[in-house]
């Protein structure tokens, strides 16, 4: 799927796997972090407007809102960068979400699109069916000059997940028992298409969060096929037309995989390594001290709702700082009139603006030294969040919710 | 392009967050990003680069986040060369489009020790080390990278054909 989206963006007719190529990009996306040197590369091209300004997005939404000096400092030179050249899709706080949540949700990223972003979790937006790739600043700066960036033509590897999925499970736990099975470097330099049953019933945030994943397993694309459920959620929200690529019947794999449903439970990522996967029921023994539910990975409606869910009518460890980022204010404002953020401050979490700022140790939720936390976002290296001698346990947004409850890692049959 | 230097010897899966930590990214600045390089992993990296200027190490080396502040500030702290048995396929782009060399060996990455002194032809395609005598072959570059290395970087290849009025497309 991904070699016909490259193909087409390109003017080829078919690519084979290795193959060098430039090809024409739809979307190129930059955060206050990785903009900031894309910046001061695009001037060093010569080239004075960007190639196109409704295809360049700036999210600022990493150190926002501005954590220190240097951080607004970053911010004021890609704000006053998105004046100059007249970016339309510029978010300034108030209409900023976290950067993979927003885009979607924004209808700016279409299926069948060619997208590069300067953040290695752009491979998200492969959940509408698009080819979908984290880049580097320079890459991001050649791209806003030419509208063009270079990729080798990646194999790719097929998961087809089958049966029903046991009770809470969501994309989050398939996601992390998949890079369990295949290990953090099992789709190197692949593309990773997810398919089958229990794909077809996933809600469109799992979807989202699975392929947001696919980098921690080392994959160049995440995707999904195009289906009803992608059809339906574009419907009114696509800001252009959109085109479908499916895998050919007769399309070749590197590499397939069958994963059986019904033999994956609710999962944990131990440290420090997204593929240290385990049963979350075997991990009980773990107290925590934090808890973080949100992110780019599990930040949507559906996670906020499974929290509030277990979360209702109880109260949190009061040792346990539980700290819950709605991805988008969108997402923030239905979570509001649904009653969620009340269940949350009721139940003793905080619930912030959306940013990226704990899941990558930026700001509000740093871990101290020997701290841990479970987190719903996607990497758990060393000081990720906080001191090198802090740990993250990975997991989907029940078993977080049910440890901040239970002050330790905790199913939702527990509390 | 002969570089020659010792190396330094770390392990599998090295992230872009021990390589330059997340708390350190509200800066462009090369020389702020190299005082911060490899912090998290070993604290003794400073001290070893002043006299070993060679990086090799095992499988899927730069996993994680996109930061180009990763290469960059490997390179500012005067790292000349990455060796390792796998790359992460960000890191590797953004190690080349600034310049960086990069090479991909597992034999090479499995028989180098630490402090070992390495000389590297790279228009030959040879690592040699000079401690042991051995040699590993370095596989070919596909042209468009060699072009991208030789123009010194993403921005100046893309300067040149700019210049040239080249057409930006076709591989």
């Amino acid at each position: 799927m991904a070699q016909k989206i490259l193909a087409y963006h390109c003017g080829r007719d078919y690519l084979n796997p290795g193959e060098l190529v430039k090809a024409d990009v739809d979307i190129v996306l930059g955060n206050d972090i990785t903009m900031p040197l894309a910046i001061e590369e695009f001037k060093k091209t010569g080239v004075e407007r960007v190639f196109d300004r409704e295809k360049v997005v700036i999210v600022p939404d990493h150190f926002t809102p501005n954590k220190d000096i240097k951080s607004a400092e970053q911010c004021k030179y890609i704000r006053n960068f998105a004046g100059e050249q007249s970016i339309k899709y510029y978010f300034e706080i108030g209409s900023m979400g976290i950067e993979h949540a927003l885009l979607p949700e924004q209808g700016l990223v279409v299926p069948g699109d060619l997208i590069i972003g300067a953040d290695s979790h752009t491979c998200t937006y492969g959940a509408l069916g698009a080819a979908s790739t984290g880049v580097g600043s320079t890459d991001v700066a050649v791209a806003m000059a030419t509208g063009t960036a270079w990729f080798m033509v990646p194999e790719s590897l097929k998961f087809v997940y089958k049966g029903k999925l046991n009770k809470w499970v969501t994309g989050k736990d398939l996601i992390l028992y998949t890079i369990g099975q295949i290990g953090v470097d099992g789709a190197l330099y692949m593309s990773m298409e997810f398919s089958g049953q229990a794909i077809s019933s996933l809600s469109m945030d799992s979807r989202f969060t699975m392929c947001n994943m696919a980098i921690e397993a080392g994959g160049k694309f995440g995707i999904i096929e195009f289906d009803e459920k992608t059809g339906k959620y574009l419907e009114g929200r696509n800001k252009r037309p959109y085109r479908i690529f499916n895998a050919d019947a007769d399309a070749k794999y590197f590499k397939k995989y069958e994963i059986d449903c019904s033999s994956v439970e609710l999962q944990v990522s131990m440290p420090h390594l997204p593929s240290n996967a385990r049963n979350a029921k075997d991990c009980s023994d773990i107290t925590i001290d934090q808890v973080v539910i949100g992110s780019c990975t599990n930040g949507r409606m559906e996670d906020l709702e499974i929290a509030a869910q277990i979360l209702k009518g109880r109260k949190t460890d009061s040792r346990i700082r539980t700290i819950i980022f709605p991805a988008t204010q969108k997402i923030y404002l239905e979570a509001m009139e649904k009653g969620y953020l009340k269940t949350f401050v009721e139940s003793g979490c905080v619930v912030s603006t959306p940013t990226c700022g704990p899941c990558l140790g930026g700001h509000m939720g740093i871990l101290a030294e020997g701290e841990r936390a479970v987190a719903t976002t996607n990497r758990n290296f060393v000081g990720r969040m906080g001191h090198p001698k802090s740990e993250v346990y990975l997991s989907g947004p029940a078993v977080a919710a049910a440890s901040a409850i239970a002050g330790r890692i905790a199913l939702p049959e527990e509390v | 392009m002969i570089i020659r230097d010792r190396a330094i010897r770390y392990g599998n899966n090295v992230d872009t967050d021990v390589i330059i930590p997340a708390r350190y990214l509200n800066t462009t600045k090369e020389d702020e990003l190299a005082a911060h390089c490899f912090e998290d992993l070993d604290e003794d990296f400073k001290d070893k680069v002043k006299t070993s200027k060679i990086i090799v190490a095992g499988d899927n080396f730069g996993c994680g986040s996109s930061r180009e502040h990763a290469p960059l500030s490997i390179k500012a702290s005067g790292v000349k060369l990455i060796i390792a048995k796998t790359f992460a396929r960000i890191f590797f782009r953004n190690a080349i489009n600034i310049g960086l060399p990069v090479i991909p060996s597992i034999e090479a990455a499995d028989n180098i020790r630490e402090g070992d002194t390495l000389e590297i032809d790279m228009d030959k395609g040879i690592i040699r080390d000079l401690d042991t005598g051995r040699d590993f072959k370095i596989n070919p570059v596909p042209p468009f990278i060699q072009e991208i290395i030789s123009s010194g970087g993403y921005i100046n290849y893309t300067k040149q054909s700019l210049e040239k009025g080249g057409s930006s497309k076709s591989g």
